[in-house]
């Protein structure tokens, strides 16, 4: 950081300016407020006010029969709605106890990593923006697109995806998603090797994030930091890695870390779990294809009582009629209890509290937003640096209004 | 290795008798506190040398209409990254004088999420440094996370209960 | 009655909207994508995102608005000037959309005038360049009195804007 020239006191009336960013502003990712007390550039003190897009999901999910809520949880982080949609499922199953087949976990690995490269592919893609490279956001979006369509061979929809059901898939994916998925595997590590050529060792862009918004390992445990973010500080906390979940223990991956927490870190870690993604996709789909015959076929977990049947059995048989009915009808009572449930999402960990009295909807679900937590530390991260510092630094940190409000 | 039992049974010897309701819900030891001890239970699971939970995960409240005198409860839950362990514990405060203890001084992370549990359920945190609302309205003078509360806003007259079986 | 002035005007206008991306959540991600190179909104001529509102034609309202948030959107529509147009992306700015809550606009029509509708939680890009080409058709169809009718006036009374 250069020198910051301090006139002597009573030399000119010294002054500071009050600006205010946000809520609508282009380089805000969503809508929150910051009002910045400036002194010249320097930022002396930043008051944030969020809220802007609170949408009471905490509310509405006590009046939801637990997969109704589903697409509730697409919309926390939107730009990665497959895995709040699988942490979501997690939690449901970790209540009901039902059992998961290995082929779903495997299948579920695939989508969560594609949402992960998704997610980070926006967030790196908008820190070039931000400070000016508008290419490799258009490059980048272009793959995005051809990840949208993998989602759109499974469930229908591009970005809220709801994709999934408690116990496993909708539907088997067809060999259609495999070949989008073969193509997107093929293609995309070229396309990430030259994104990273464009930044990484960019002089401009390295002058513009090194040293800019740093956090020390320590500080930013007591903020409650987790994911990337956590990460690029120097703290090798995954939930992947920590509690295992839906089989991440079969995989083998890296989790890359940072030193001081600025946003080249951050940069970098994200770039470098993007590599590690597609290494756990390419190894997930090994592993699916290892599945032969009726195994081949399995893509729910045996729980007649939470997955609607099959429409012939509904149609044949009484148990799976009456079993439909009371899911459709949202009469299925869950077992009573509370349990907490968390999963790596891809701004951090992402947890589901979710307490039962044994009804047919929650009596209280809370979702431990990661955004929400760490945005706390924004006014530390931005204070004694310029304007445009606090941008970049916004924008590395990730923050998607609608996680934080919720 | 830091287990269920080695933090009862810590928990137990410094606070005898004031924990209750000891369970293991989905393998997640919780227990209650009373509502003045919550931060010097959160300072001793903090500084302990074996039990070491550092890291706040989750600050939140729930509200239980039917028990009088205990309505709000206040659900800490804590993690221990190194040994890889995670704790809950609940403090359960009387709706007309919900006032807990802030643990902004312990863990930084607990400010936004206080203010959140106070917007929601009009828990007040004393000693917050700045214990306003945060996602409603500065306006709203209800609690609106509170059972006896509907999700609908009441006063919208464009929209017909009849049809959306509210009637 | 359409004259030629009036004609090329209307032409020029259509093909050259500056729109306002006011994105506040999911249905701004899509419009990211629409404004991409694989659905490209550069080609119908809204190459120049204006972020203020003293600069563009188009309020493009993409997301949910909360209550907290309406004041801001009238502001930011106050500041526009004549002739400005409103699209409502999704079913979230459109009427509320599945959040049917006390924190909710159900539809940012309760604040502010909006010509065009596009429905969809989020809409395909295709439906919001559809969205844009009814707009262009609007743009078009409009007279140059548009604006200084009574009709109008009357319009923007209802809604307390002078």
């Amino acid at each position: 950081m250069s020198e910051h020239i301090l006139l002597p006191e009573g030399s000119i009336e010294k002054q500071t300016t009050t600006l205010n960013l946000g809520p609508t502003h282009p380089a805000t990712h969503g809508v929150f407020q910051n009002v910045l007390e400036l002194d010249g550039e320097r930022i002396l003190k930043s008051t944030s006010t969020i809220g802007y897009i609170h949408r009471a999901f905490e509310k509405i999910a006590e009046r939801r029969p637990l997969y109704q809520i589903t697409p509730l949880t697409d919309r926390l982080n939107y730009c990665s709605s497959p895995i709040n949609n699988m942490g979501w499922h997690i939690t449901c199953e970790k209540l009901l106890g039902l059992q998961i087949p290995k082929r779903v976990d495997y299948l579920r690995v695939i989508i969560m990593e594609l949402s992960r490269i998704s997610d980070h592919l926006i967030c790196n893609s908008i820190v070039g923006v931000d400070s000016g490279a508008y290419t490799g956001f258009l490059y980048v979006m272009q793959y995005r697109e051809l990840i949208y369509e993998i989602y759109e061979e499974i469930c229908g929809s591009r970005l809220t995806t709801t994709i999934g059901r408690i116990g496993g898939f909708e539907r088997n994916f067809t060999p259609a998603a495999f070949q989008k998925l073969e193509k997107f595997l093929k293609e995309y590590p070229g396309v990430l090797k030259e994104f990273e050529n464009l930044f990484t060792r960019n002089r401009i862009f390295m002058d513009r994030t090194i040293g800019c918004g740093p956090i020390a390992a320590d500080r930013a445990l007591n903020y409650g930091f987790t994911g990337p973010n956590l990460r690029a500080a120097g703290v090798d906390y995954d939930v992947r890695i920590h509690t295992p979940y839906s089989s991440y223990e079969d995989f083998d991956f890296t989790i890359p870390v940072g030193t001081t927490g600025d946003c080249y870190d951050r940069f970098l870690v994200r770039n470098e779990e993007m590599w590690q993604s597609l290494s756990i996709i390419q190894q997930a789909y090994q592993k699916v294809q290892e599945f032969k015959g009726a195994d081949a076929e399995v893509f729910h977990a045996d729980a007649p009582a939470y997955y609607l049947p099959a429409k012939k059995d509904v149609y044949t048989k009484m148990e799976a009629l009456i079993y439909h009915f009371k899911i459709v009808m949202g009469e299925t009572e869950m077992p009573a209890g509370e349990v907490y449930s968390s999963i790596e999402a891809a701004n951090g960990e992402l947890g589901f509290y979710l307490v039962s009295d044994g009804g047919r909807t929650p009596y209280r679900l809370h979702f431990r937003r990661p955004c929400f937590i760490y945005y706390q530390a924004f006014e530390e991260l931005v204070k004694g640096g310029m304007l445009s510092d606090a941008i970049i630094t916004m924008s590395s940190l990730n923050l998607i209004a609608g996680e934080m409000d919720a | 290795m830091l287990n269920n039992e080695i933090i009862k049974q810590k928990l137990t010897e410094k606070f005898p008798d004031q924990l209750t309701d000891w369970c293991e819900p989905y393998g997640m030891l919780t227990f209650t506190a009373p509502a003045p001890l919550n931060l010097k239970v959160l300072q001793f699971l903090y500084d302990d040398a074996e039990l070491r939970f550092q890291f706040l995960t989750d600050l939140q409240a729930v509200h239980y209409p039917d028990s009088k005198g205990a309505e709000l409860a206040v659900v800490y839950h804590l993690h221990n990254l190194v040994d890889n362990v995670r704790i809950r514990f609940k403090v359960f405060v009387d709706i007309e004088k919900p006032d807990v203890y802030s643990a902004t001084a312990l863990y930084r992370s607990a400010n936004h999420m206080e203010r959140e549990t106070f917007d929601f359920y009009g828990v007040n945190f004393v000693g917050h440094p700045n214990l306003i609302r945060i996602l409603n309205v500065e306006e709203m003078d209800y609690f609106p996370m509170r059972k006896q509360y509907p999700v609908e806003d009441q006063s919208r007259i464009d929209k017909d209960d009849e049809m959306f079986g509210r009637g | 009655m359409a004259t030629n002035f009036e004609k090329v005007v209307s032409l020029a206008r259509k093909n050259s909207i500056w729109p306002l991306p006011f994105a506040t959540s999911c249905c701004g991600i899509e419009f990211m994508a629409t404004a991409a190179s694989h659905y490209d909104l550069a080609r119908f001529g809204a190459e120049r995102m204006s972020f203020s509102p003293r600069q563009c034609d188009l309020l493009l309202v993409m997301g949910t608005i909360a209550k907290k948030m309406g004041p801001v959107l009238r502001q930011v529509y106050l500041q526009m000037a004549e002739p400005r147009w409103v699209v409502a992306v999704g079913a979230c700015a459109s009427s509320g959309g599945i959040f049917d809550t006390y924190s909710v606009l159900q539809g940012i029509d309760q604040v502010i005038p909006v010509d065009v509708y596009v429905p969809g939680c989020p809409p395909r890009p295709e439906a919001i360049l559809d969205g844009f080409l009814k707009i262009q058709d609007l743009v078009n169809a409009e007279g140059l009195r548009r604006r200084h009718s009574d009709q109008y006036k009357e319009l923007l009374a209802g809604y307390g804007i002078q």
